[in-house]
């Protein structure tokens, strides 16, 4: 089958690999039909994540027709279309029980080496590099899912691929950090990123209760599909977001804040050179730039939630103002299957049509380009899907 | 003489046990088996006290790095710069960083102990701080900013170092000796997990070292486990304690070609969260090649190849089998996984 491989920096190929095969008893085989390409993919692309071998197969977003199961799937069929949750869980252990799906104990073949750089391990993900286990992604003809009963969600007919494929990550991710900013009613939630992650944290802030979402990115088409979903906008090439944010709030500043960015942040000025050199010279990891604005602007005892990755250590952490602001700080992979049915329910209630976020339709075959497109926001690009 | 602590190790672990309080005490210094009062060390200049010398290889090694970097940051700021994609006028700051760079990297160097490495360190991310803050004052004097890097002064340069030593955590193998205790909880009562285990057979399942066990009696077995160059290394073991649903040891009989002694204990964990599985093993290689395989077994960090182990045995006891990746698609010759 034909599949989208990482080959190194900027280095994507759609190769011929051999397909998938039932590994596990509690797998499927799912015949793709439809994938996209993710945000978080974009930190392996550029060579931030480390463990990435040449050949492994990209994708963490997809979803299409199981065409095999293992003898122990008892939940799903041959012929179910499905959407399947990014992280890779069990459903049996500690964390899964407590529907903490994204920290699962079991699913993580390669648990030792996550063990060194995070001291314990999170679950499996589909084409995240060996940290998160190795697992050959869902950007290919067919892919292997792994607990196929716990990590998938049946799709009767009457939706579009594109409406329902987000459950797949984007849309649970944002509703996560939407729910982890802790929404009061009157609350004004600050969000840095527009891209589809905080495309989908607007919407699911107004869902929350939120009276005002104030969005930041510098890329027109972001910001104007933030101001579609209802929020305010601010260019941070044009104007300090701290004290735009503050002139917004009477100085008291939103009470959340939201980092939808995450390690690649952009930022003019010398304090994005400072974290360039720093990155390159490997002793940061992350460019913590949207992180740092977040917690000064946060309103004393509020929440800053952070969907956005990091993968490593970060400087110049302003821990004083977490400190003595008395901030909570939320964080984590998305806990994808907690949402799933909850959220397919909101897409049936027509409370959000997620396939708002898709701005550019290609065939797998194209992937790289997809990559490249995305990666420099060409073209007006957030979303893309592709088909086989 | 190898022959005699060998025994008296298994003996001891046994004993330890027993003491269950005292085991629960000394456990949460780091180690079960050696800290038994009146017992003398099972492996002789085995404990961890080896571990300081790793913090000071590391300081030096961040000393030099830093050394590196500045003397880059100070000869050649244009190329790091276009490197990084900052405009040329960047020139002073850039210099100024490799200037910090080199002062803190020379102090870890001459200084040599982790604290003056830290201090050294958080000193150089306060000069850094201040250029910043001096550069920002004389563009625009943007009070949101100015105020955003002075409250950034304190330093992930401390969670740098406590990363940095996690990092570089290593074999705790000495005098030839392997030694390692883990514990791993598991979401599953006693009962099952004892009686898994106590099937010897069931072992080489998830422990990746062993090709088979074979059963002889109540209390004996053969143990063939991999050897050098396709070979196999084997020898008998006896059950020495067994108490059920709580504890198992075990060891190798007399002239064996491994000397090995091991114990598993089942303990309920906090608030009915199922069991907390805890493994101490003892290998005393011989010399030669099946020395080094034995060696091989547990690489640079045996206890953390147990603890894979002992996850592959959690993952069986709470999924019902071994998640793997093996034989899954890739653009490469062989799919790997990194067990
Ligand atoms: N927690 C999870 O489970 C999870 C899941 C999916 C994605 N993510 C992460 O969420 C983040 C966003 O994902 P995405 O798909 O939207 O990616 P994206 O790259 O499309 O969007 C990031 C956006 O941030 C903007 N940005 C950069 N620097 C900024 C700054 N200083 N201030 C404000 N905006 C800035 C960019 O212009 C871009 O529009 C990524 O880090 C991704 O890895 C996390
Ligand atoms: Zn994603
Ligand atoms: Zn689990």
């Amino acid at each position: 089958m034909k599949a989208n491989c990482w080959y190194g920096k900027q280095d994507m190929r759609v190769v011929d690999v051999p397909d998938p095969k039932i590994l596990n008893k509690k797998d499927a085989i799912v015949k793709v039909s439809s994938a996209a390409i993710c945000g978080s993919e974009l930190h392996l692309y550029n060579g931030f994540v480390p463990t990435m071998e040449q050949g492994d197969v990209m994708g963490h977003e997809f979803m299409g027709e199981i065409v095999e199961i293992g003898p122990e799937v008892k939940q799903r069929r041959v012929g179910d279309r499905v959407v399947v949750a990014f992280p890779i869980s069990c459903g049996q252990c500690f964390f899964c029980k407590k529907e903490l799906y994204s920290l699962c104990e079991n699913t993580n073949p390669n648990a030792w080496m996550a063990e060194k750089f995070f001291g314990h391990s999170p679950a499996g993900i589909y084409g995240y590099s060996h940290l998160t286990g190795g697992f050959a992604g869902g950007q290919a003809e067919y892919v292997r899912v792994p607990f196929a009963d716990v990590g998938t969600i049946k799709i009767e007919n009457g939706f579009s691929d594109e409406q329902v494929l987000f459950l797949s990550d984007i849309f649970p991710t944002g509703y996560m950090a939407a729910e982890q900013c802790n929404i009061q009613p009157g609350d004004t939630v600050a969000i840095w990123g527009c891209g589809p992650v905080g495309q989908f944290a607007i919407r699911s802030a107004f869902l929350l209760g939120a009276e005002r979402v104030i969005a930041i990115d510098r890329f027109p088409a972001r910001l104007q599909m933030a101001r579609d979903g209802g929020a305010d906008t601010i260019d941070y090439e044009e104007t300090d977001v701290y004290d735009t944010l503050m002139q917004l709030t009477g100085g008291r500043g939103p009470d959340s804040c939201m980092d939808a960015v995450g390690l690649e942040a952009h930022m003019p000025g010398l304090l994005y050179y400072y974290d360039r050199i720093k990155q390159a010279m490997m002793s940061e990891s992350d460019r913590p730039i949207a992180l740092r604005q977040a917690i000064m602007a946060c309103r004393n005892g509020g929440t800053v939630s952070i969907p956005g990755v990091y993968g490593g250590l970060i400087d110049k952490m302003p821990m004083g103002a977490v400190m003595n602001k008395a901030l909570t700080i939320k964080t984590g992979q998305t806990h994808c299957q907690r949402y799933l049915k909850p959220l397919l329910d909101r897409i049936a209630h027509g409370d959000v049509d997620p396939s708002f976020v898709v701005t550019h339709r290609m065939k797998l075959a194209e992937a790289p380009q997809g990559f490249d497109m995305f990666n420099r926001k060409q073209d007006g690009c957030i979303k893309i899907v592709m088909t086989p | 003489m190898a022959r005699r602590s060998l025994k008296r190790t298994a003996r001891r672990t046994a004993h330890g046990a027993r003491d269950k309080a005292q085991a629960a005490v000394s456990r949460k210094g780091g180690r079960i088996m050696a800290s038994h009062a009146n017992g003398e060390a099972l492996c002789p200049g085995s404990s961890r006290n080896g571990s300081l010398s790793q913090e000071k290889m590391w300081a030096y090694g961040l000393g030099l790095f830093g050394i590196g970097l500045g003397l880059a940051e100070l000869m050649v700021p244009r190329r790091l710069a276009r490197m990084i994609g900052a405009p040329p006028r960047h020139d002073g700051l850039i210099r100024a960083m490799g200037l910090r760079e080199i002062a803190s990297g020379v102090g870890i160097l001459t200084q040599g102990s982790s604290a003056t490495a830290v201090w050294s360190r958080v000193a150089g991310d306060a000069m850094d701080l201040a250029c910043l803050g001096a550069a920002f004052m004389s563009n625009r004097s943007h009070r949101g900013r100015v105020a955003l890097a002075t409250a950034a002064v304190s330093g992930a340069t401390l969670l740098d170092m406590i990363t940095a030593q996690q990092l570089s955590r290593g074999i705790e193998t000495r005098n030839g000796c392997i030694s390692l205790t883990v514990a791993l909880v598991i979401d599953r009562p006693q009962q099952g997990l004892y009686r898994h285990w106590r099937e010897l057979t069931n072992l080489p399942t998830f422990m990746k070292h062993l090709v088979r066990i074979e059963i002889q009696d109540d209390r004996r077995s053969h143990w063939v486990a991999k050897g050098p160059a396709g070979s196999t290394v084997e020898w008998d073991a006896e059950i020495i304690e067994d108490r059920p649903n709580e504890y198992i040891a075990w060891r190798s009989i007399e002239g064996s070609q491994v000397d090995h002694a091991g114990s598993v204990r089942f303990e309920p964990a906090s608030g009915g969260r199922g069991t907390i599985v805890t493994v101490e093993m003892e290998y005393r290689p011989p010399l030669g090649t099946v020395g080094a395989a034995v060696a091989a077994w547990f690489g640079e960090d045996p206890n953390q190849t147990v603890k894979m182990d002992l996850r592959r045995f959690k993952q069986m006891m709470e999924t019902g089998e071994v998640i793997t990746t093996e034989g899954q698609p890739a653009g490469r010759a062989e799919s790997t996984s990194r067990k």
